[in-house]
């Protein structure tokens, strides 16, 4: 019965403590969630790629070659080439590297914006709490797609406007997370400990972040590693729509949006090549958060 | 009662004046407006800007442009598109049908594979079928829709010799054609929307076999299936319905990629395309309506909601 063992597992973890509590949670985790432990591998395999990437990829991602232009996959050229001679294969290592910085900045940031409204709206309640939950409302009926397009476009794009894209994809996470950190809040700030917490004279500010905020650490967690693959998922989006990343910066949805769709007969494994690594990618993260939040909170409902 | 959903439905207008604020605020804020764009690198006399501007009433103050804006559609009018010079309206009826009949094809095959899906996952938790059905979920929820769309594509083109028209036929025309040109797109988009809705019949229909009366109605001697299908099923399906209701609000204009792949003129092309010419009343009229659809669906989500299962009361 699954949920015994869990009950088993939390037992033992709770007993232990430091860096033994660690090791044990991540031991359980490994032998017991054999789909969350092949996300992991998949997540280790792409920051390997993206921090090796000069020494993993065979040619410059960049440089131009108009001898090589749409080769197929040889043994030069691993995946081929694209329609301006650049290898498909060190493209891809590079674009892991666009890959994840988007995604964790943008799912960094605006979880960690969430958290704090959330809480904020939890502690005060009344007036403030309405004030924050309508602006989020706001923020929520906006199409996720549409407020990117929205903010990408106020930014403006162009070459070295990473953060642009990042903020686009920041915007829409920011709600989310801010709703369910609210709820789960809620019942913290009821607790009697916070109680004990305001009459021995601790202030707001410390009450939020000392006491509340630890105890809704879990579903931050859990829904950072969630929106870290729905990031990389909506920059890849965005740059197959033109409004991401530009030109020569390496990245898959951009190796879909030109040659993918243009060569899709001639040259298929342009279009094959950027969308299994995409997939791989998120699908890695969503393996490992779904994981994650079954050993951390068995609780939670999967939705 | 009555109280709470005439509150509910007060409240949608604060939201719904926020979203038209925002809009109207990050599209001024956006560099370039669509007389510049139109004259961009042409040796056109300032004077001819000028006059354009003003008779698309760009160079009245900011804050008479969207009193003007709001009093318009207080009357019910959404304006003329600044690009095309027809009413937004127009163009707007043009492609609502295509996005709806979309958002429903793509909703019908999504429930089609999530219900069965998800129950035989739950019915068999943690074995390998279940382990299995999982994977294929997640995968559905990784793969970008408009690459498995790419991918169809190909595979039609190189096995069947077969590709969907660029052309896209009305329903009321040509039934055969208007299908083919919008069953790859409904599978791209229902696949990856199946896998939210399975994941939540799987973890709702796991909740009641739990429950008391599942053993209970087991105790009695009931079949296991229909177990199952009528006390587990029939009980688990509420959050099921949220669910796939709020993704239907959003599919009708956020398949704004999916619609570029198939080369599908829907509302989510006309809103690219609109923030592309800045043809600010085309993007404030699509972004309201659409906010306007997903609140309503909201709402009407929670009306039934509360009319199906009576342990739910709104004070």
């Amino acid at each position: 019965m699954a949920a015994s063992a869990d009950v088993i597992a939390r037992k033992r973890y709770l007993e232990s403590t430091g860096s033994r509590r660690f090791v044990r949670f991540w031991g359980d985790f490994v032998r017991r969630r054999p789909l969350g432990t092949a996300g992991a591998a998949l997540i280790l395999v792409m920051i390997a790629a993206a921090a090796l990437a000069d020494v993993i990829a065979p040619y410059d991602p960049v440089k131009i070659n108009f001898a090589d232009l749409l080769q197929g996959p040889s043994s030069r050229h691993l995946l081929g080439t694209d329609p301006f001679g650049r290898d498909v294969f060190s493209r891809l290592v590079f674009g892991a590297r666009t890959a994840l910085l988007v995604g964790f900045v943008s799912s960094l940031v605006g979880c960690t914006v969430g958290l704090v409204l959330g809480v904020i709206s939890a502690y005060f309640g009344g007036r403030v709490d309405t004030l924050i939950q309508r602006l989020m409302d706001v923020l929520l009926s906006f199409p996720l797609i549409v407020i990117a397009i929205a903010v990408v476009a106020a930014l403006g794009t162009g070459q070295g406007l990473i953060g642009n894209v990042i903020a686009a994809i920041t915007v829409p996470i920011i709600p989310r997370v801010a709703r369910v950190v609210r709820s789960s809040a809620l019942s913290v700030v009821r607790m009697p400990y916070i109680e004990a917490t305001r009459s021995v004279g601790a202030g707001a500010v410390r009450i939020m972040f000392r006491h509340v905020a630890p105890n809704v650490f879990a579903p931050y967690l859990i829904m950072m590693t969630a929106f870290l693959g729905q990031a990389i998922l909506l920059e890849a989006s965005l740059s197959f729509l033109g409004l991401g990343v530009f030109e020569p910066t390496p990245s898959w949805g951009l190796m879909l949006r030109g040659a993918g769709m243009q060569f899709l007969e001639q040259a298929p494994w342009l279009a094959v090549a950027p969308g299994v690594a995409i997939s791989m990618a998120v699908f890695g993260f969503n393996l490992f958060g779904d994981s994650l939040r079954d050993a951390l909170d068995p609780r939670l409902r999967t939705g | 009662m009555r109280r709470y959903v005439v509150g509910r439905l007060l409240l949608m207008i604060p939201t719904l004046v926020g979203v038209a604020i925002l809009t109207f605020v990050i599209m001024r804020a956006v560099p370039g407006d669509i007389v510049a764009l139109q004259y961009a690198g042409s040796t056109v006399p300032q004077s001819v800007i000028d006059e354009q501007r003003h008779i698309l009433g760009l160079d009245k103050p900011m804050w008479n442009q969207f009193t003007d804006w709001m009093g318009q559609i207080a009357h019910g009018d959404l304006g003329q598109s600044l690009w095309t010079g027809h009413p937004v309206v127009e163009e707007i009826q043009i492609r609502l049908p295509l996005s709806i009949e979309l958002a429903i094809l793509a909703t019908l095959f999504a429930v089609a594979i999530a219900v069965p899906l998800g129950v035989v996952a739950a019915v068999r938790q943690d074995s390998w079928v279940d382990y299995v059905i999982r994977v294929f979920s997640i995968g559905g929820l990784s793969m970008p829709s408009f690459w498995i769309g790419l991918l169809m594509v190909l595979f039609t083109i190189t096995v069947f010799n077969w590709a969907p028209p660029l052309i896209f036929t009305p329903i009321t025309e040509d039934p055969a054609a208007n299908l083919a040109g919008l069953i790859l797109p409904a599978i791209a988009v229902g696949y990856r929307y199946s896998a939210v809705s399975m994941r939540m019949t799987r973890s709702t229909v796991l909740e009641v076999l739990r429950e008391d009366y599942v053993r209970t109605a087991r105790a009695k001697g009931v079949r296991e299936s229909v177990v199952v299908m009528r006390h587990a099923l029939r009980n688990a399906l509420l959050p099921v319905v949220t669910v796939i209701s709020l993704e239907f609000a959003f599919l009708i204009g956020g398949l704004v990629v999916t619609e570029q792949v198939f080369n599908l003129n829907g509302i989510g092309k006309l809103l690219v395309d609109a923030v592309a010419h800045r043809d600010y009343t085309m993007i404030q009229s699509l972004v309201l309506l659409l906010a306007a659809v997903f609140v309503l669906v909201n709402f009407a989500v929670d009306m039934v909601y509360m009319f199906l299962d009576p342990r739910i009361r709104y004070a």
